[in-house]
């Protein structure tokens, strides 16, 4: 008896540890969208079914000459279930197998938490050409924040060499193949998202405050970040808080100059510094609060009572994020807008890689072109996973009619916005040390902001000690 | 012949206890001494990763120490992680000592003595990232340890425990006392059982307070358990890493006051800096030699007397 209540007491008070343990993750794009697999994956086994039948005779002719496994390395389920509801041919045998035409292919999932899925890369891609052929890793998954890394080495196939040319992918927009070229101009990488983003604003704020919730009115409040400053001025008047410091880094962090490390030197750009700047005048005036995303603080400003102006975020934020399944959210009562916000950036996406040594590049290829250019699987995409797929044509479709019609928005139709942005997003200044940059600016203006560190230059001495500990190859002022 | 049988007979007993030592010697070597060895070897070594690109290993002398030793950071961390020892220590102790002299009181006759040593023990089950990740959303700016202050009426707006630094380090001596004062009780207690009941007995018969007693008979008797306690305590509190790791999310905040001498070693293992974490390490091995000499060093003397 005594064991077990023991074991009970024991069980308990872990469970609330793991329980804790999702609310304060803090990963970026990843955790979102680790998020939306559970709700993807059970939608994924129906359609299935559906397209086992279709189509087996286009790829099972690719595949004669070549590997018989295909291994795919990702850090969640995401791309599993695109391929799954999307790709024809694709038979599901179990969580992390299943069958295209006679090759077997092999889901490696490593999740991103505290770098294990780069870690697991590290170790497998270079010496992915001498491995045994079952063994070879023909396709993996970047996010932007360290493609460079892979991009800039030999480890990632050159696009042109599967016979992917450019008029295939001609549709895509601009800012996905910057994110993955390397230094001599290669493309070594395909998406099918582009995830710009916007602002995501409370439509009863801007009513309170601005006297209207018409988009194109809220965004000329919000158009540069002078106005957005001082409309978190009149946001905190009405007792609104604007959003999280955490929520405007992109923003600022994807308009800058120049790239993070110049000449092996760390350099921090003036729009950076502006993020800095800006950040602690409003957050000392109470204007915009220092809560880390996805933590439970920042995401009460989900419901009515949690009194936040705008989160930042793209096509994914909007179901995934905003709590709509819960009735009590603002999303589940249509009461969020959407505009472009003071810059354009983007936030997240998933990129496809072909591996070095891959032995079946005809069936890579093939899935590479489906996924990312095919308009009419892409726009089953859209539709059915609600991505802001990488293709103009689809989504300027989306745009021209009610299809695109969102209803967490208030039925208003984002897409035209979500394209324009798309358009605009500026990503040729990306660097390899970009993840480890934004991590630790972060880290480290968050104590300026809460007065840990006295000042800027405090604050900025922590951000170049951490940078040289992560990277001992950087030099920083 | 009878002699000579016998000596025989124990020689061939002494080299069983040599067989039986075989498995933990062996152990020993591959997974204690080899790296160990290794770890000496690699803080001479420039070793890491950029990106994909392998740096290294090249020597370079005593580089890496250097670095070290004249950035001053060692000696930052090496400071926040004592303090933070000492403030889960010192409570730890005190509370132990109190609870393990009650519990082996005869005179007190405690009831549900089994029940009450489980409970205290318990903490110690739980993983201690599970129980760092527990605090964190304890202590959150809207959890629950701030809403009940707001509504008592003692703070008009949240306590931000994690950007104040005595709060932070606190809450990671708090943690490290919940988890560890159970186990120390055990240890005590163990000491005070082994103490002769008649000394206690005659103390009583000549008039001594229980006051007295404990001062002038448990304490000094336990002295050599009380010496082993403090320095496995000691060398845990300079290896402290999961519960600061995991509460504040490796970032030692507020302006890593909370990061440890382990916590600073992991950090250079983002880029599998080899050499530096080798010296790291080294200096790690030295500062707790040291250290632990000191204590016992402290505590023999009194002992000689």
């Amino acid at each position: 008896m005594k064991k077990k209540l023991v074991s009970i007491m024991m069980a308990s008070t872990m469970v609330a540890g793991v329980l804790a343990g999702c609310g304060s993750s803090s990963g970026g794009a990843a955790s979102t969208q680790a998020s939306s697999d559970s709700t993807q994956a059970a939608a994924a086994d129906t359609q299935a079914a559906a397209a086992d039948t279709e189509a087996a005779a286009d790829t099972s002719a690719a595949s004669a000459d070549e590997g018989k496994v295909l291994n795919i390395q990702c850090w969640n389920t995401e791309f599993q279930s695109r391929i799954t509801d999307h790709y024809p041919g694709y038979e599901k045998v179990d969580d992390t197998t299943g069958k295209i035409g006679d090759v077997t292919v092999k889901w490696h999932i490593t999740p991103s938490d505290d770098n294990a899925y780069q870690n697991n890369l590290d170790s497998i891609l270079p010496d992915n050409e001498s491995a045994s052929a079952d063994d070879k890793t023909d396709l993996f998954l970047m996010e932007a924040d360290y493609a460079k890394k892979y991009v800039n080495s030999d480890v990632t196939m050159n696009i042109a060499d599967l016979g992917i040319t450019d008029d295939q992918i001609a549709d895509q927009y601009q800012y996905t193949k910057d994110i993955v070229k390397d230094e001599s101009g290669n493309l070594k990488g395909l998406s099918w998202q582009a995830a710009s983003a916007g602002l995501i604003y409370n439509r009863q704020a801007a009513k309170d405050v601005l006297g209207t919730d018409d988009p194109d009115k809220v965004q000329d409040a919000v158009s540069d970040w002078d106005k957005f400053n001082s409309l978190a001025e009149k946001m905190k008047a009405k007792g609104y808080t604007m959003c999280s410091v955490n929520d405007t880094y992109r923003v600022y962090s994807n308009n800058v100059s120049g790239p993070w490390v110049q000449d092996g030197k760390v350099v921090v750009d003036d729009n950076i510094k502006k993020w800095a700047d800006d950040s602690k005048t409003l957050a000392d005036k109470g204007e915009e609060n220092t809560y880390e995303l996805w933590s439970d603080d920042w995401a009460k400003g989900k419901y009515p009572d949690g009194k936040v102006f705008c989160y930042f975020g793209p096509a994914w934020f909007f179901n995934f994020s905003l709590a709509a399944d819960d009735a009590s959210s603002i999303a589940a009562k249509g009461g969020w807008g959407y505009v472009q916000g003071p810059q354009p950036y983007y936030w997240g996406g998933t990129w496809i890689a072909a591996a070095t040594g891959t032995d079946n590049p005809t069936l890579v290829k093939d899935i590479m072109l489906k996924i990312t250019t095919d308009p009419d699987i892409m726009k089953e995409i859209a539709q059915k996973d609600s991505d802001c797929v990488n293709n103009k044509t689809v989504l300027k479709e989306l745009a021209s009619d009610d299809s695109g019609n969102l209803a967490l928005l208030g039925d208003e139709n984002p897409y035209a916005m979500l394209a324009e942005g798309a358009d605009k997003v500026d990503m040729s200044n990306i660097s390899d040390y970009d993840q480890g940059c934004n991590e630790e600016f972060q880290t480290a203006m968050k104590g300026y902001f809460d007065g840990s560190y006295k000042t800027y230059d405090d604050a900025l001495a922590a951000f170049n000690k951490a940078i040289t500990e992560k990277y001992p190859d950087v030099t920083t002022d | 012949m009878a002699n000579g049988g016998k000596s025989s007979k124990v020689v061939r007993y002494n080299r069983w206890g040599y067989y039986f030592l075989i498995p933990f010697t062996a152990a020993y070597v591959i997974f204690q001494l080899i790296p160990l060895i290794d770890t000496v070897t690699q803080s001479f070594f420039e070793n890491y990763r950029s990106g994909l690109k392998q740096i290294g290993p090249n020597f370079i002398g005593l580089a890496n120490y250097v670095k070290i030793l004249s950035s001053g950071d060692l000696w930052q961390y090496a400071k926040n992680t004592m303090i933070i020892w000492l403030i889960g220590f010192i409570p730890q102790i005190i509370i132990s000592l109190l609870l393990a002299a009650w519990f082996t009181d005869p005179s007190l006759r405690l009831k549900g003595q089994r029940f009450f040593k489980t409970v205290i023990y318990l903490p110690n089950l739980i993983m201690a990232s599970a129980f760092a990740m527990l605090f964190f959303t304890l202590f959150s700016d809207n959890g629950p340890v701030n809403s009940i202050l707001m509504q008592l009426g003692l703070i008009s707006t949240p306590y931000k425990f994690f950007s104040h630094v005595a709060a932070s380090r606190c809450l990671v001596g708090f943690m490290n006392f919940l988890m560890w004062f159970g186990n120390t009780t055990i240890l005590l207690m163990a000491g005070m059982l082994g103490i002769d009941q008649s000394l206690f007995e005659a103390a009583e018969v000549d008039g001594a307070t229980p006051n007295q007693i404990f001062f002038r008979i448990t304490l000094p008797l336990l002295r050599p358990i009380l010496v082993y306690v403090i320095i496995t305590s000691l060398i845990g509190g300079l290896q402290m890493f999961d519960v600061p790791q995991i509460l504040t999310d490796g970032t030692g905040d507020p302006a890593r006051t909370t990061m440890t001498m382990i916590m600073w070693l992991n950090k250079h293992l983002y880029s599998k800096n080899y050499g530096m974490a080798g010296a790291l390490s080294v200096l790690l091995f030295i500062i707790t030699g040291v250290l632990s000499l000191i204590v016992f060093r402290l505590t023999k003397t009194d002992t000689d007397r």
